[in-house]
């Protein structure tokens, strides 16, 4: 007997889907419902759960929480890794494979290793519970990750194009920014979805650094499941919009990705 | 080995083809002898590779049939037609030896390994590898490669066809003579039916017994490389085959003898033109021209001395025209008179050459 | 490869990412070492104690378990998602448009927040209201896995696999789809069966990515915390306490800061030692 070959993804889809299906679902469910019943889709169609986050500001505060720690962490580890990935592909300098694999090294650090010297280290400096502090320490993982791909982009790029702009006049910085940055505009994409990413799914850290103010979305669920009881629509309701910024990323990326993954770097 | 005939064979890469240009193929009526060397030339996207899938069953045509000497194969997979195919880039199988690459084909048909080591040592002496059999396959250079490749087409002794994709694109200009000639030299050692794609005529020259010339997916000629020069089927032909290609000139045909622009040419034989023609051209090679003391006034527009030869470029009335003169033959200094090899001076409607 | 001018001026290009990184790094680092030699009984009071904490923990049966749980969690789900991703990887299409719709959708998992990923698979698997505890009680299995150390570890290890298999998925396309078509072609007229062109074709080209999938999959694991937290919360008893919710336990927990630092300060090296040994494993096959 011969299996059809699309069935093994059509099959192993459906499996990704079944727990996300569930989430939703619950999430348009009455807290009754849930508990009471055990139905395969809402039978009291509700959409107060959403209602509530939308109206209550401790929810949705989370939720641009985590975009603008987001957003700057991407932000941050894109610019700053751009100039060293550029040094690391074109010259040869003092140290510069130590400190290649020392970068790298951070990627192997666990979060939990660094949970509470992170907290003494920003509140000393005073950035506890801002969103700042989460972007930057996020840096930790990003920025190795960010400076690994993009080498590999910019290796790729001949040299002879950095050579020709010279003779051409173009200043180091003219040349960068005129022509090196929209060479390599997929690689940046490409390393744009991955900071974004793991800067998004990243909950350690971003809990360990904030309390009240800058809290993630992620984190006020958590206080949800645990001091409102069982509010288990809102917190699907709370799941279910977590997925959407990355859906919606995915999307846009969605045929540069294979390209960045051929690269064989995450 | 075998005759392999192509029956009306159409190809079109769409669903539904609608314009002749979506077309890969155009309808194909060919006949490819038993142990002939063939040459498939072309310019680039002409259809070549597309023919050469068809052949080799890796691609099924739209319509129409493929027939090894009886048999039909338009619906028999590649691996049971018996063919062996070497591709533009060298594909060798990393991790494997050299050896264990060229013995692949014969062991995935189950032959046994006595008669598989002699039969793959036995081409390894024919393109002189002896010694590199034991190495790891993925050290090796581009030509090592090809040549790898290569052995694992010739190391069945049972192919009906060997084709050969552009082999040679890849390797450096001093090899690919010395892996060309090695493949005529193999050619008539193994007596195989070769089927030669490329885009350059030295190589498809050098290499055929015949050649077949396409055009935007169809064949324009095939003929011996005698043949393809002396009496070339299309304008296209003509242009693509020599160097500088032959000269195209426009002309009017009065009772059956061509006339450009009021000199009439007596050439050997009369000629009929079709009634749906709209464009007729005299073509003529720059061989076959030379300066005499009457015939076709032009003036001498500029001489390029390329060794044993010189390329004149002359004009009449604004017609560019190229001849090649030995070194010895006198050119005239401003302006001289043209005649034509008139058995070698052939007239074309719309393309197509007439008789 | 590019050749590489010496240029010692790339320094400065470096610089600001030296900085970010060594921020984030050097200082938490240190605050760490220095924890690790120290005791204290608050109020800053600190007493140099130079290796004991190191000894306790090397010599805990705590700890010693939480290793043994960990290192049976990563060798269990990259002996799954592995092979798994490479088969899955194999049975997709090459092109058209079901390949970015499948590509998508097998990136989804990995862009859910960790939390997130806990807290639905809690609510997918809880056996009253979960559709997953439901399925499986209803086909007469009693699976309950916030009593069940069996059941607690097959959701985890589910759990997992579900997240993460579509890294390696997304891994072993990249390398497949990076194969020229003139192998497979030349593989079918060689007449090569399906086993031959995984074996010799394939596989050769999957080795390097799938060196990054493994390492990829090792270190991420091997730091797990998140999910396995929310979802079970290292229970029943501690039956899925890995490493990163022990250390959490006891350093925010009991905050028992001596032991904690020194206990990241092993588990840390022992994360650095084993992709050492790993990469150098695997660099050392493809050379041969």
């Amino acid at each position: 007997m011969k299996m059809p070959k699309w069935l093994v993804p059509t099959l192993y889809i459906l499996f990704l889907l079944l727990p996300i299906y569930w989430l939703v679902s619950m999430s348009f469910k009455t807290t009754n419902e849930i508990l009471g019943t055990f139905s395969l889709w809402p039978q009291e169609f509700t959409l107060a759960n959403y209602i509530t986050i939308f109206t209550d500001p401790t929810w949705y505060n989370g939720y641009f929480n985590s975009l603008t720690y987001v957003g700057m962490n991407t932000l941050l580890s894109v610019s700053v890794a751009l100039p060293a990935a550029y040094a690391f592909s074109r010259y040869r300098f003092l140290g510069d494979k130590h400190l290649f694999f020392w970068l790298l090294t951070n990627r192997m650090a666990p979060p939990a290793v660094f949970a509470l010297p992170f907290f003494q280290l920003y509140s000393a400096v005073g950035l506890f519970d801002t969103p700042i502090a989460v972007a930057l320490a996020h840096c930790l993982f990003n920025i190795p990750l960010a400076v690994w791909i993009l080498e590999g982009f910019m290796s790729g790029v001949p040299k002879e194009l950095d050579e020709t702009a010279y003779v051409d006049g173009y200043s180091f910085g003219r040349f960068f920014i005129r022509i090196f940055i929209p060479t390599i505009a997929a690689g940046i994409g490409v390393v744009m979805f991955f900071c974004f990413m793991f800067s998004w799914v990243e909950l350690l850290l971003a809990k360990t650094l904030t309390s009240v103010a800058a809290k993630p979305i992620a984190a006020t669920m958590t206080r949800t499941a645990s001091t409102a009881g069982y509010e288990l629509g809102l917190l699907a309701a709370a799941g279910t919009l977590t997925i959407i910024p990355g859906a919606f990323v995915i999307w846009f990326v969605r045929n540069h990705i294979a390209k960045g993954f051929a690269l064989g770097r995450v | 080995m075998a005759k392999i005939t192509l029956d009306q064979v159409r190809h079109s890469y769409l669903d539904h083809p609608e314009s002749p240009d979506d077309w890969a193929l155009k309808e194909l009526d060919v006949v490819w002898s038993d142990g002939g060397a063939y040459a498939l030339l072309g310019p680039s996207g002409c259809g070549k590779t597309t023919l050469l899938n068809v052949i080799s069953g890796l691609l099924q045509p739209s319509h129409g049939r493929v027939l090894f000497d009886d048999r039909d194969v338009t619906n028999v997979p590649s691996e049971h037609r018996e063919i062996a195919q070497v591709f533009q880039f060298p594909v060798v199988y990393d991790t494997m030896t050299v050896f264990d690459n060229r013995a692949f084909p014969l062991r995935n048909r189950g032959i046994p390994e006595a008669q598989v080591k002699s039969r793959v040592e036995e081409i390894a002496r024919m393109l002189d590898l002896e010694a590199a059999l034991g190495n790891r396959a993925s050290g090796l250079t581009a030509d090592g490669k090809q040549k790898i490749s290569l052995g694992r087409g010739l190391v069945r002794s049972d192919v009906n066809v060997i084709m050969f994709d552009e082999p040679l694109t890849v390797i450096d200009p001093h090899l690919k003579w010395q892996l060309r000639s090695k493949l005529k030299e193999l050619q008539q050692e193994v007596g195989a039916t070769m089927i030669y794609v490329t885009h350059d005529q030295t190589e498809a020259l050098t290499f055929a017994d015949k050649v077949v010339v396409m055009l935007e997916g169809q064949v324009v000629q095939i003929g011996t490389p005698e043949e393809l020069f002396d009496k070339p089927g299309h304008t296209f032909v003509g242009h693509f085959i020599g160097s500088p290609g032959m000269n195209l000139l426009p002309c009017e045909i009065i009772d059956g003898f061509p006339s450009f622009l009021g000199h009439k040419l007596d050439i050997a034989q009369a000629v009929d033109v079709p009634a749906d023609a709209t464009r007729m051209e005299i073509g003529v090679r720059p061989e076959f021209l030379h300066f005499d003391s009457k015939g076709l006034p032009v003036d001498i527009v500029r001489v390029d001395d390329v060794g044993r030869y010189r390329i004149v470029e002359v004009s009449h009335k604004s017609h560019a025209i190229k001849l090649v003169t030995p070194e010895n033959v006198p050119i005239p200094e401003d302006k001289g008179h043209l005649a034509f090899d008139l058995t070698k001076t052939h007239v074309y409607a719309d393309g197509w050459i007439i008789n | 490869m590019i050749d590489k001018t010496v240029n010692q001026r790339a320094w400065f290009l470096v610089l600001p990412v030296v900085v970010l990184v060594a921020f984030n790094a050097l200082i938490p680092l240190m605050t760490v070492v220095n924890y690790s030699v120290q005791e204290t009984f608050g109020n800053n009071v600190f007493f140099f104690e130079g290796v004991k904490w190191f000894e306790q923990i090397l010599n805990s049966e705590r700890f010693h378990a939480s290793l043994l749980r960990q290192l049976s969690f990563t060798g269990i789900i990259l002996l799954i998602e592995i092979p798994l991703g490479v088969a899955i990887a194999l049975s997709m299409p090459k092109k058209g448009p079901w390949v970015s719709v499948c590509l998508v959708l097998m990136a989804l998992p990995l862009l859910i927040p960790w939390n997130v990923v806990g807290a639905m698979w809690n609510i997918f698997a809880l056996p009253d209201i979960g559709l997953l505890g439901r399925m499986i009680n209803g086909m007469g299995f009693d699976y309950n896995f916030t009593q069940q150390p069996l059941a607690a570890w097959f959701t985890t290890v589910l759990m997992d696999v579900w997240h993460w298999t579509s890294l390696v998925v997304l891994l072993a396309y990249a390398g497949l789809s990076s194969i020229p078509d003139a192998y497979y072609q030349a593989a079918r007229i060689d007449g090569a069966s399906a086993w031959s062109v995984f074996r010799f074709i394939q596989l050769p080209k999957l080795k390097r990515v799938l060196t990054i999938a493994i390492l990829l999959r090792f270190m991420d694991s091997f730091m797990i915390y998140t999910e396995p937290f929310v979802l079970t919360g290292g229970g029943p008893g501690n039956t899925t306490t890995f490493l990163s919710i022990d250390l959490v336990k006891i350093a925010l927990g009991q905050f028992d800061l001596g032991p904690a630092a020194a206990m990241s300060l092993i588990y840390f090296l022992i994360i650095l030692v084993m992709s050492w040994i790993f990469y150098t494993l695997m660099m050392r096959n493809e050379e041969q």
